[in-house]
């Protein structure tokens, strides 16, 4: 095996093992995708998050528009606070819904955005004032059962929606 | 007590501590000789054309094996994972589940082992032979240093070769499971992939997977020249030093993915 | 003539310093030399001169600690007491640099050759010549063509280890031992397992070698015949001392009883023909009665 043989050898199998790297990152994994993107930041809070995770998707119409970025619990009034990273290239009325949904029965559980009519648009920081918490199994069935057990025709199975009420004295910045 | 029973558990603990000393002491000479052949590092890519033939002998001679592997995982993962995906009406998902479970666990660990078998025996052998037949120390005698020149490349060529290798696993495995998962089953081509670009995050799972595959690559390296440069220089030595350095570099793939994993993706699935 | 060294990192100015040999000086001197593994002891006492110029054969049966004398001259062990003295130098007190670069003087012939399987016999030898001088490729290649004429090889140049003689591949090393014409020319077993006519080329080629090229020569062996016929001075190893000394004038008329054993190759004598073991009559019959 002479030297040119062996560099020619070396150089393509440095080669394709560097486009199997690039490959992996770019057709598999999403390395150019939304986080790198400019966005803006909106907050929604919800009485149950359900198996909402980290980076979670944010849909609207179907579409990824943004991902989860921060959870955490409000200690005032025990609220799920949801933080999100939305693309700069869509914006949102003021009276969008943010709801948390599942894709399928035990699919991934994602935020979906309903645009309403408003013609003021939210900015950066801004707090979504309409949202429906995740459903969750274990009171779906117990509803049933309730309603099963009081010989009724069966109750609502969603959560109403909730409007966020600001408590009095709190102000918004 | 009888004193032979004494006698027998003195031995017995005897013989604990002295396995455990020497394996410590094996621990530690290990460590000094992976400092001395980094020491040796800049010889060995002065020597380039060396370096070069290593990563020939140790990634280009082991493509075969590890694209018909990556190949056929990835096919037998797609089969398989799909029978069970189906059952909750997610077989949608299965470009995620070949993805993830070829880039994090399957490319890096299966690579491994297979490298582990194929060149680091052969490191192993070669290196063992060439102090058996006094090579090494005739080259000692010639004032060349062996860790510098035959040593250091192929450690080298081994840490090169493995993300690499690892890497075209995962690629070859996910080619492999889109043949079975479109063509063959009927999952629709743009979900398989859809889905699979959204779960797949380049960072942690794309790096993480190659930062194992770098860390088994530099432990099966290192154990194979080891275990070549410290051989009994005889037949039985240099064929005890080679089957040594696969079981070692199993073990020790297996036991630092289960630690990198631990490190690595604890975090991923807590809000 | 010493050929031009390549400047390395390893080469310090302190090292080339540590290592210039004195020109008057013996050219090894070894004096009372004890070596042991752990344990065991494997050399007592060992007292040798070998002057410059000259061939001198260590002589005796296998594991009487010859091979050990060779790898303390080289540097490869350590002795426990005692000096081992090379131009002067004093070669276990010599830094790692400075001893690397003492070695760049010394030829080795191993037993069976230790060819680098993996090159050519052109490259074999022209192996030190790439490490340690910075000569064109041209240059090496008249090198390398000039030492496998002067072992009578230079028509199996392009061979590889694996397809030459055992003769053939004692020869080459050889010739790879004197690339770097060094000062001192160590051989360990050239004559182990040759056939007759390769045992005379060998020995015809370090006793030639040794006087045109000016060099020194310490031959390990245990083959009387050759030794005898090319060699200027004998040491006789056993159990680790030396047991007699001499030209082979000397040695020929010699009356000690272990020279004449080995001469004459008698099975019994000061080496004994039985291991030791129990009295034969009561371990025959130990189980009767």
């Amino acid at each position: 095996m002479n030297r040119s043989a062996i560099d020619l050898w070396v150089g393509i199998f440095v080669a394709i093992g560097f486009g199997a790297i690039l490959f992996l990152a770019l057709k598999v994994g999403n390395l150019l995708t939304l986080d790198r993107t400019p966005g803006y930041h909106l907050e929604a809070s919800f009485d149950n998050i359900g198996g909402l995770k980290l980076r979670a998707p944010v849909k609207a119409a179907g579409v990824v528009v943004g991902r989860v970025e921060a959870v955490r619990l409000d200690p005032k009034i025990y609220d799920a606070v949801v933080t999100l990273r939305i693309d700069q290239h869509y914006d949102f009325t003021k009276d969008t819904i943010a709801s948390i949904n599942t894709s399928g029965l035990l699919g991934e559980v994602y935020i979906s955005l309903d645009a309403g009519g408003d013609p003021v648009m939210l900015k950066d920081g801004d707090r979504i004032r309409k949202t429906q918490s995740a459903v969750v199994i274990e009171k779906l069935i117990s509803q049933f059962l309730f309603d099963k057990a009081s010989g009724g025709a069966g109750g609502e199975a969603a959560a109403p929606v909730k409007s966020v009420e600001k408590p009095a004295g709190e102000t918004k910045k | 007590m009888s004193a032979e029973l004494t006698a027998g558990i003195a031995q017995l603990l005897r013989r604990i501590g002295g396995t455990v000393t020497g394996a410590a002491s094996k621990l530690g000479f290990v460590s000094r000789f992976l400092l001395a052949v980094l020491w040796h590092t800049p010889g060995a890519f002065r020597r380039m054309h060396l370096t070069l033939r290593e990563i020939y002998f140790a990634g280009v001679l082991s493509l075969v094996i590890i694209l018909m592997s990556g190949l056929f995982v990835g096919m037998v993962l797609s089969l398989q994972g799909y029978e069970t995906l189906k059952r909750y009406g997610a077989g949608e998902q299965l470009g995620i589940l070949v993805a993830l479970s070829l880039v994090r666990e399957l490319g890096p660990v299966m690579s491994g082992l297979l490298f582990a078998s194929r060149a680091g025996s052969a490191m192993t052998a070669e290196i063992g032979l060439m102090k058996t037949t006094e090579q090494l120390a005739a080259m000692e005698m010639m004032a060349v240093d062996p860790l510098a020149r035959v040593v250091a490349p192929r450690f080298w060529g081994g840490v090169i070769s493995m993300p690499l290798l690892a890497a075209l696993f995962s690629a070859f495995g996910i080619f492999g499971g889109y043949i079975v998962g479109v063509p063959l089953i009927g999952i629709d081509a743009g979900a398989f992939w859809g889905q699979m670009k959204a779960g797949v995050d380049f960072w942690p799972d794309v790096t993480n997977g190659i930062i194992k595959s770098f860390v088994f690559g530099v432990a099966v390296s290192l154990i194979a020249v080891f275990e070549g440069y410290d051989a009994k220089p005889t037949a039985e030595g240099v064929s005890s030093a080679t089957t040594r350095t696969v079981v070692m570099s199993s073990l020790a793939i297996l036991a630092l993915d289960f630690v990198m994993t631990v490190f690595m993706f604890r975090g991923a699935s807590v809000v | 003539m010493s050929l031009p060294a390549k400047p390395s990192s390893s080469r310090t100015a302190e090292a080339i310093a540590a290592c210039r040999v004195d020109p008057a000086a013996a050219a090894v001197e070894l004096t009372d030399v004890s070596f042991a593994y752990d344990v065991r002891p494997i050399l007592t006492g060992i007292t040798m001169t070998i002057p410059r110029g000259k061939i001198v054969a260590i002589m005796g049966a296998s594991g009487s600690g010859k091979t050990t004398i060779l790898r303390l001259i080289g540097g490869q062990l350590r002795p426990k007491s005692g000096q081992v003295r090379v131009g002067g130098l004093s070669v276990p007190d010599l830094e790692p640099e400075a001893l690397y670069e003492l070695r760049r003087k010394f030829g080795m012939l191993f037993q069976f050759g230790a060819l680098f399987t993996d090159m050519s016999v052109f490259e074999n030898i022209a192996f030190p010549m790439r490490e340690h001088t910075e000569l064109p490729e041209e240059l090496i290649r008249d090198l390398v063509l000039m030492k496998l004429h002067a072992v009578g090889l230079r028509g199996a140049a392009h061979l590889m280890p694996a397809e030459l003689s055992g003769g053939m591949a004692r020869r080459v090393a050889l010739a790879r031992a004197i690339a770097l014409d060094p000062m001192l020319v160590m051989y360990d077993e050239p004559f182990a397992g040759l056939d007759p006519i390769s045992l005379g080329v060998v020995g015809q080629l370090i006793r030639r070698l040794n006087d045109v090229l000016s060099i020194t020569s310490v031959v390990v062996t245990h083959d009387v015949y050759e030794s005898l016929k090319i060699v200027d001075y004998l040491y006789f190893v056993s159990g680790g001392r030396i047991v007699a000394s001499g030209t082979p004038e000397e040695v020929r008329a010699s009356g000690d009883p272990f020279v004449r054993q080995f001469i004459d190759g008698a099975p019994d004598g000061p080496v004994p023909f039985h291991y030791p073991a129990p009295a034969y009559r009561e371990e025959l019959f130990a189980d009767v009665g």
